[in-house]
């Protein structure tokens, strides 16, 4: 098992060589180079002093120096300093976010988990049913229903028209007056629209898979057996079959990582949740080059993990896959 | 399969084509079929709620909401297709080449699509555009230039296993070039494949076009689009529900329509592909 893992990090790390060449390289794209931007907002700024902030840059040097410098820097964890009016290092803003992005996301996860796998489970079982063909069609219409849109119909409908949930934020005004129970109440009742439209678009996909995988388990040779071997229907499916039909979820789990990173930017920046895609939404909208290109690599970072999660937890549930 | 069972996937087909036939004809009438100039601010007439002279309503500078979704239908359609046909053409070669050549030259084309995917496909787009200015062209560049690792894999396998058939053989034997091959001789035998992945990219890229334009990194107003109505529609949430609802089932209504299209085509062309 130790072996799978050191051989799946070794495998990792041309990936994330190949990741700092591309976030090198969009940082490139920037019209003029990095130092204009803070010489042209401050005209007191000499060509003497240009020439420092490029040596600091060390703009001077050949392409490939300048990426070893960089490289050098992010490997000390040191993602330089943000371009916004705090001047804080771009690491310790994007580390304070991060828990707040990453508890949303794992609570999605979990619900996708909880409501995706029973339906695809369900619809497999009694295919052709009413129920398979009632979920088919929210499937359908779960993968084309733009997920900000679905937040705002939400908000109007839960949060002004009836009143019930806050639309932004994640604490109310009088947060901090309230008792340990009503500031839980508070904050999950400011958690429920966000998680549930964060959740939402990897629903469909989940429950889709699920049904697929568990129709090609049901027609498998061991299923037959266990059938003739006289084991009740119930045994069959939700023991024989299930087991096997959840392995690859893993793997689908794993990959649904960066869509969900990458839809952070959007329920964050919606429901003014502090986390980190907000903070990249509004550094896009500053041109805080610094805290663009840390949060990008940071989230390519992050789905390297998941899927490295992914792996191993597959390998644990699958002896097959560490072996071979 | 049998014939009624066949029938009902090619009626569900039929109202996809149907859908995306409408838009073509919407966007391409728009100037005739918009009651009102989409651009036309009436501030007499803010935020009006939808009746017989506006039937979608107003937005905030008393523009006519149902015009300028109309309108808006033009961009996404050109969204959909020039961002598209970006993704495909690069996907094409760089899965074509990987899939014909082998080796080496598949190995560092496939490790390049494994470091693209390790991107969450929203963040690469709003660095990129971040650095640049937001246009219609740059989103349409952009989001073709960062979705096409899905359709390399795709034709890099359509490739392997069509490269060692006979008909590759024969063309070989007559001494036709390697582009020959590659583009005359296997690529129109992955048409399906790729035409299917066309279809639902299409819906993919409105999607994607819709929430940077909602997130205001898109198409910038006053230009009309699905979703920069629905940015008016956040801000006046409280009060006029109409600006959030119409743009947003159009998307759905149009998003739909393309992947009912694209699943009816994988089903139609391309038997071995139904699940």
């Amino acid at each position: 098992m130790l072996k799978y893992i050191i051989k799946r990090l070794i495998f990792m790390i041309p990936l994330l060589l190949g990741i700092t060449v591309i976030c090198f390289g969009v940082m490139r794209l920037a019209p003029g180079s990095p130092t204009d931007l803070q010489t042209q907002m401050n005209p007191k700024a000499s060509v003497e002093m240009q020439e420092r902030l490029k040596a600091l840059y060390e703009l001077d040097k050949p392409l490939h120096i300048q990426y070893w410098s960089w490289l050098k820097k992010i490997s000390r964890g040191d993602l330089g300093t943000s371009f916004a009016s705090d001047h804080r290092p771009v690491a310790d803003k994007i580390l304070e976010r991060l828990p707040i992005t990453i508890s949303i996301n794992f609570l999605s996860l979990l619900i996708i988990i909880f409501v995706a796998i029973p339906i695809g489970v369900l619809s497999a079982v009694h295919q052709d049913s009413l129920f398979d063909k009632i979920t088919a069609v929210f499937v359908f219409i779960g993968f084309a229903v733009p997920t900000f849109w679905l937040a705002l119909l939400l908000m109007i409908f839960f949060g002004i028209h009836l009143g019930w949930l806050p639309i932004s934020g994640l604490r109310s005004l009088n947060y901090e007056y309230l008792s340990a129970w009503a500031q839980f109440v508070d904050l999950a009742k400011h958690l429920v629209l966000p998680v549930l439209v964060s959740a939402f678009g990897g629903l469909a996909g989940l429950s889709r898979y699920m049904r697929a995988n568990m129709l090609e388990v049901i027609r498998q040779d061991y299923i037959m057996t266990a059938r003739a071997k006289g084991l009740s229907e119930r045994v069959v499916i939700y023991i024989h079959a299930l087991r096997n039909a959840l392995l690859p979820v893993i793997t689908i789990l794993g990959l649904s990582v960066p869509g969900l990173i990458g839809g952070s930017v959007i329920f964050e920046t919606i429901f003014a949740i502090p986390g980190m895609g907000q903070l990249f939404y509004m550094a896009v909208m500053a041109r805080d080059y610094p805290t663009v290109m840390g949060i990008l690599l940071i989230g390519a970072i992050l789905t390297l993990l998941g899927n490295l999660i992914a792996d191993v937890s597959y390998a644990v549930a699958d002896p097959r896959i560490r072996i071979s | 399969m049998n014939f009624w069972q066949t029938f009902y996937k090619n009626k569900l087909m039929v109202a996809g084509a149907g859908i995306v036939l409408l838009l073509f004809i919407v966007s391409l009438l728009a100037p005739w079929l918009a009651p009102y100039d989409p651009g036309q601010i009436d501030l007499q007439n803010v935020l009006a709620p939808p009746s017989w002279q506006h039937l979608f309503g107003t937005d905030q500078l008393g523009r006519d909401v149902l015009s300028r979704m109309i309108w808006g239908a033009q961009i996404s359609l050109k969204v959909g297709f020039v961002a598209t046909g970006i993704a495909i053409i690069i996907g094409t070669i760089l899965g074509a080449v990987a899939g014909f050549y082998g080796g080496w030259v598949d190995a560092s084309i496939m490790r390049f699509v494994d470091i693209m995917l390790c991107f969450p496909t929203f963040f690469l787009i709003l660095a990129v555009i971040a650095f640049l200015e937001p246009s219609i062209w740059n989103i349409m560049i952009v989001i073709g230039v960062t979705g096409w690792m899905g359709v390399t894999r795709l034709v890099r396998a359509d490739f392997i296993s069509l490269k060692e058939r006979d008909f590759v053989q024969a063309a070989r034997v007559i001494g036709a070039s390697d582009a020959r091959i590659i583009f005359l001789h296997i690529l129109p035998n992955a048409f399906a494949s790729i035409l299917v992945a066309a279809t639902l990219g299409i819906a993919g890229a409105i999607l994607t076009e819709s929430a940077l334009s909602f997130l205001g990194i898109g198409v910038q107003p006053p230009t009309p689009s699905w979703g920069n109505i629905l940015t008016a529609g956040k801000d006046n949430i409280d009060i006029a529900w109409w600006l959030s609802l119409y743009p947003g089932l159009a998307i759905l209504i149009t998003v739909v329509g393309y992947n009912l299209l694209g699943e009816g085509i994988r089903d139609a062309l391309d038997p071995r592909l139904k699940k």
